[in-house]
């Protein structure tokens, strides 16, 4: 077992409202139709081996560069909810 | 053998013997040699046989390029396949055998593919497997499994000792050539941390091979001068015996050390590089005729190789053929070694600087080969359009030399075409900065060219690195010049002309590919397999595309390339797994009662990573059965205790903690009071069950959260996720407590007699003021701290009893003692299951990712009154089917019958296919209470149809059974023992 864990494209973080008119929709679209980007792609790893925070890494698939790197706690409040 | 069949040269030393044996025959070679140096050393020209055609095949190269040189290593307990004569260094007691041929290297049956090759020629595969499709299974497979592939293995377990390793460095060089050992040595004395690593057992790279002449001494002395200096400087590595492997991203590289003589007999190193400096030569190429796969017929820098490096001297009359200046060199050093050079034939009409001594025969072309083996004579084409025929023993062809680029394309870089020495060269323009090419690797294929562009390119990264170069001096060499017409097969005559001699790719394959309009060279490469195997095309794959081009009346640089992917050599998988196998891969988790149960008759079974008792075998029984028989009838009958710590536990606390549990259970959770046990349901967000489990609420935002073994890990990731991503406002604590809380289960009727006589006076466990579902904090045992929960796996009265780990062992001793007059028992994970599917309880084999909670008969437990994780898309149509599968018990009518997990069920009257599939069964065992075998399953429509018969099949095993539909919860359904 790896020291993280990756979890795919971060639209993860957007769970939409469960008493939304088209709640079942939402999810499916959430759930189901996320990117797969070749180039720059926000993603989710965990950090299993480590100190078990989820990360929001920001990196470039086509060459694995690394850009950014930020808690997924950190970008969760930030986003207009 | 004879010492006179060799010339002297300082690399070989004839003092010291070694002995071999190739296809059961011995021989002797030299300290030096490789395998392919010292069998053709002895004369020994065929190898092997071919790929596909079963071609007698001799080798073609010195080094890693060569396509045809591979035999079967034969070891004390495994045998390696695909190994190359021309790297391998010659050890005591090397054993080795031809492959691809039987019975023997000499008279291969197969090779009457050979004769059916009009049949099978590109694309064969495609066209002749196509149809009848119902051939496919039985006919096609079986016999292109048996003809297929390079070597085959020995399915014993491979004892090679193999490790990993780390190596960091601010400059790495591949290769030791004179790029790789001048830029080392001007990049070493500046001071940085050098790392040269080069494939070979000696450094040198091409200059062991030539009769060059560097600061007015011999090649072969600069090299050991310059390794010598580098030697005494402590910032420089030098790794010989060492492939480089691939590039990958940031600068990391792979590499392989293979050492017959050390202890390790290889070692995977990741290597970080700041810089890097590929200095990896270049390599000469065939020019295809017909039969130009003759033993015998070689590269001509090969021929010059095992002359000057290896001191060959079983060339007896030779031959070169060239459309450039390389061929010469190997003339004059043949002649300076007394061997008859009987002339070049060369495709130009006025080579320049030809030394008078050798025979030219201008603007003529090789056109055809002959031998039975080997190879006895050629036709010529002279210039006057005349075929003569000359007796040769050997051929040296060269058509001119390709830098090895490929760890340059490993990010994806495409190379460059480059006019003047017709080849491609590291590609320039989007080149990663990490990584510049020098020397011949770089194009420059001669002495002088290959130091100045290595002093260029090692300033430029000295430069880079902020690094000011020391003085140093660039030895003097003569300048000289490489000159080439373009001319990439012999275009005369139409037997085969092979272009890839280990997949056996002929002139021929291509046109057929082109004309079946196979025409990217993508699509020539998979269709006709060219540059496709072990060697990857190292000798083959600018030629094909050269003839591609031709067809197509493009230029090569129109055609394009393909790019070349990591590894450069073959690497055997034992060297990237290491020593990490068994139980280096995968350590064993013990519970806290393991040497406990060891001690007291336990047998045990791997559950993940965890070795769990399965059952305690007492002095009179013979057969697992009886003893878990014996488990299950004292724990419904008097009492017995079970280890049950790998169960997964999370503690949850925070001012949240329950409204964050409200979310991740699909049942309610929002009203459970302190001090009680809930049963909890946990989907996946898809809607699937994903886990289940019981949760405690110890204290106003005290949780302790069960899940089963298996998901622990995945459970505790989850739930991170909901609360780091989905629900971070949330003010809720996690922390796996799995390994610092042992979990014994204490069930059966005498259970609560047992528990009062461990648990501290002050603490009431009356049914009245510890009922079904409580917990509570309390002590035991005088005061050792304890959590005690009413819950039931088994379905009789039943705790389970937490305590810090440290104690279990003593727990389990004291639990015996006191419950000696109540006879009892330790039970194992067997007796676990055989009364947990009497309960009709889930576990794994039903929570299999596919099950919703409806399929479970839960479909209440999903409240749609709130918000959780899986709530909306478990209402999806599919998943909420009326008559779906559903949970149901099964007892066969003969209940001596076992009903086998796996088997599918069928209604009694229905043929036995696929749409007439009702099910399947997921738990069976057999039932010490009911008297009889009984099982879990899935049926459709399941809970419709207590009563009624179905058949139960399995058509693996070729069982079939008929059994009766039942309520799943064979004993105690109402759960009046639970209560008691």
């Amino acid at each position: 077992m790896g020291e993280f864990i990756y979890y795919g494209d971060a639209s993860l973080l957007k769970r939409p409202k469960w008493d939304d008119k088209n709640a079942e929709d939402k999810f499916y679209k959430y759930l189901y139709l996320r990117k797969n980007i070749a180039g720059i792609h926000k993603e989710l790893w965990f950090h299993q081996q480590g100190d078990r925070s989820w990360l929001v890494v920001t990196r470039n698939t086509k060459n694995h560069e690394i850009l950014k790197v930020e808690l997924a706690t950190e970008v969760v409040k930030g986003l207009d909810k | 053998m004879s010492k006179m069949n060799r010339i002297k040269s300082s690399l070989i030393d004839t003092k010291k013997e070694i002995n071999f044996v190739f296809n059961g025959k011995k021989y002797k070679g030299f300290k030096g040699d490789t395998l392919g140096s010292a069998l053709l050393a002895n004369n020994v020209k065929l190898i092997g046989r071919s790929f596909k055609y079963h071609r007698p095949r001799g080798i073609i190269s010195h080094g890693s390029e060569e396509p045809n040189g591979l035999v079967e290593l034969i070891n004390e307990h495994y045998n390696e396949p695909n190994t190359k004569i021309t790297t391998l260094e010659l050890y005591e007691g090397l054993k080795a055998k031809s492959q691809n041929c039987w019975p023997s290297v000499k008279y291969d049956l197969m090779s009457i593919n050979d004769k059916l090759s009009n049949f099978i020629s590109a694309g064969f595969y495609y066209k002749t497997f196509m149809w009848p499709s119902s051939f496919w299974e039985k006919i096609y497979e079986p016999v292109i499994r048996k003809a297929a592939g390079l070597g085959s293995l020995t399915l014993s377990n491979c004892d090679r000792n193999s490790e990993k390793g780390y190596l960091h460095c601010d400059v790495l060089i591949i290769g030791s050539g004179p790029s790789g050992l001048i830029s080392a040595y001007i990049a070493g004395v500046s001071g940085v941390r050098v790392l040269l690593v080069e494939e070979d057992f000696i450094f040198g790279g091409s200059l062991n091979n030539e009769t060059l002449t560097i600061s007015d001494m011999p090649a072969i002395d600069w090299v050991k001068f310059i390794i010598k200096e580098l030697s005494k400087l402590k910032n420089v590595k030098l790794m010989n015996k060492t492939e480089l492997i691939g590039m990958f991203d940031h600068g990391v590289f792979g590499a392989i050390e293979k050492n017959k003589y050390k202890k390790i007999d290889q070692i995977f190193w990741k290597i970080t590089s700041k810089k890097t400096l590929l200095c990896s030569g270049s390599t000469e190429r065939l020019i295809p005729f017909q039969n130009n796969d003759l033993p015998g017929i070689m590269l001509s820098n090969s021929i010059r190789s095992f002359v000057n490096r290896w001191g060959v001297k079983s060339f007896k009359k030779v031959l070169l053929f060239t459309n450039n200046d390389d061929a010469y060199s190997t003339a004059i050093n043949l002649i300076d070694n007394e061997i008859d050079c009987i002339g070049i034939v060369d495709i130009r009409d006025k080579p320049k600087n030809v030394d008078p001594k050798i025979k030219v025969y201008t603007n003529s072309q090789v056109i055809n080969a002959y031998g039975n083996l080997k190879l006895q004579s050629v036709d010529v084409v002279n210039s006057d359009g005349k075929i003569i025929n000359i007796e040769c023993d050997f051929l040296g062809v060269s058509g001119g030399w390709n830098p090895n680029i490929h760890i340059s394309c490993h990010t994806g870089v495409k190379p460059e075409w480059n006019n003047k020495i017709l080849a491609f060269t590291p590609g320039k323009k989007n080149i990663s900065t990490h990584l510049e090419a020098a020397g011949s690797a770089n194009g420059k294929f001669t002495l002088n060219e290959c130091f100045n562009d290595s002093e260029i390119k090692t300033i430029k990264i000295l430069n880079e690195l902020k690094i000011k170069p020391k003085k140093y001096v660039i030895p003097k060499t003569k300048k000289e010049t490489f000159n080439i017409d373009p001319f990439w097969f012999v275009k005369q005559g139409s037997k085969r002309k092979w272009v890839d001699l280990q997949n056996d790719v002929t002139v021929k394959d291509i046109e057929i590919a082109y004309n079946e309009n196979f025409r990217s060279v993508e699509h020539l490469k998979r269709y006709t397999t060219l540059g496709m195997g072990t060697d990857q095309g190292k000798t083959s794959n600018v030629t094909g595309l050269a003839i591609l081009a031709n067809l197509s009346n493009k230029s090569i640089p129109e055609v394009g390339t393909t790019i070349f992917r990591p590894p450069y050599v073959p690497v055997s998988l034992d060297a990237f797994v290491g020593s990490v196998t068994s139980k280096n891969y995968k350590p064993t988790r013990l519970t806290p009662t393991n040497s406990w149960a060891q001690a007291n008759g336990a047998s045990f079974v791997e559950s993940g990573l965890w070795l769990r008792a399965e059952w305690y075998t007492k002095k009179n029984e013979k057969h697992w059965r009886e003893s878990v028989d014996r488990e299950v009838n004292s724990v419904r009958n008097s009492v017995g205790f079970c280890d049950v710590s790998t169960l997964g536990k999370i503690d949850i606390q925070g001012r949240d903690a329950q409204k964050f549990i409200n979310k991740i259970y699909s049942n309610g959770f929002a009203k459970l009071p302190v001090g009680k046990v809930r049963y909890g349901l946990m989907l996946r967000e898809d809607g699937l069950v994903m886990d289940d489990g019981t949760t405690a609420r110890m204290g106003e935002d005290h949780f302790i959260m069960t899940t089963t073994t298996i998901n622990a890990e995945s459970v505790y990731r989850h739930l991170e996720f909901c609360h780091q991503c989905l629900w971070p406002e949330m003010d809720v604590h996690l922390i796996s407590t799995t390994d610092a809380w042992a979990q014994i289960a204490i069930a059966g009727p005498k259970s609560r007699k047992i528990m009062s006589k461990i648990v501290d006076e002050q603490f009431d466990i009356s049914n009245e003021n510890f009922p079904f579902m409580a917990c509570k904090e309390l002590t035991i045992c005088g005061g050792i701290t304890a959590r005690l929960f009413r819950i039931s796996f088994s379905g009789e009265l039943a705790y389970e009893l937490s305590i810090p780990t440290q104690y279990a062992s003593s727990l389990v001793t004291h639990l015996m003692e006191v419950g000696k007059e109540d006879n009892i028992v330790p039970y194992g994970t067997e007796a676990l299951g055989v009364m947990r599917i009497e309960k009709g309880h889930a576990a794994g084999a039903e929570l299999n990712g596919t099950i919703s909670a409806l399929n479970l008969n839960m479909g209440k437990m999903v409240s749609s009154k709130k918000d959780s994780i899986g709530i909306i898309l478990s209402k999806r149509e599919g998943l909420c089917l009326p008559d779906g599968l559903r949970l149901i018990g099964l007892k066969p009518i003969n209940p001596k019958n076992q009903l086998i997990s796996g088997s599918h069920l069928f209604n009694e009257n229905d043929t036995k296919k696929p749409e007439n599939d009702m099910g399947y069964v997921t738990s069976s065992c057999y039932s010490p209470t009911l008297k009889s075998f009984i099982a879990l399953a899935f049926l459709k429509n399941g809970n419709g149809r207590y009563g009624e018969k179905i058949k139960v099949s399995n058509p693996i095993l070729k069982s079939e059974d008929l059994a009766e539909i039942c309520n799943p919860v064979f004993v105690d359904p109402n759960g009046d023992r639970l209560r008691e």
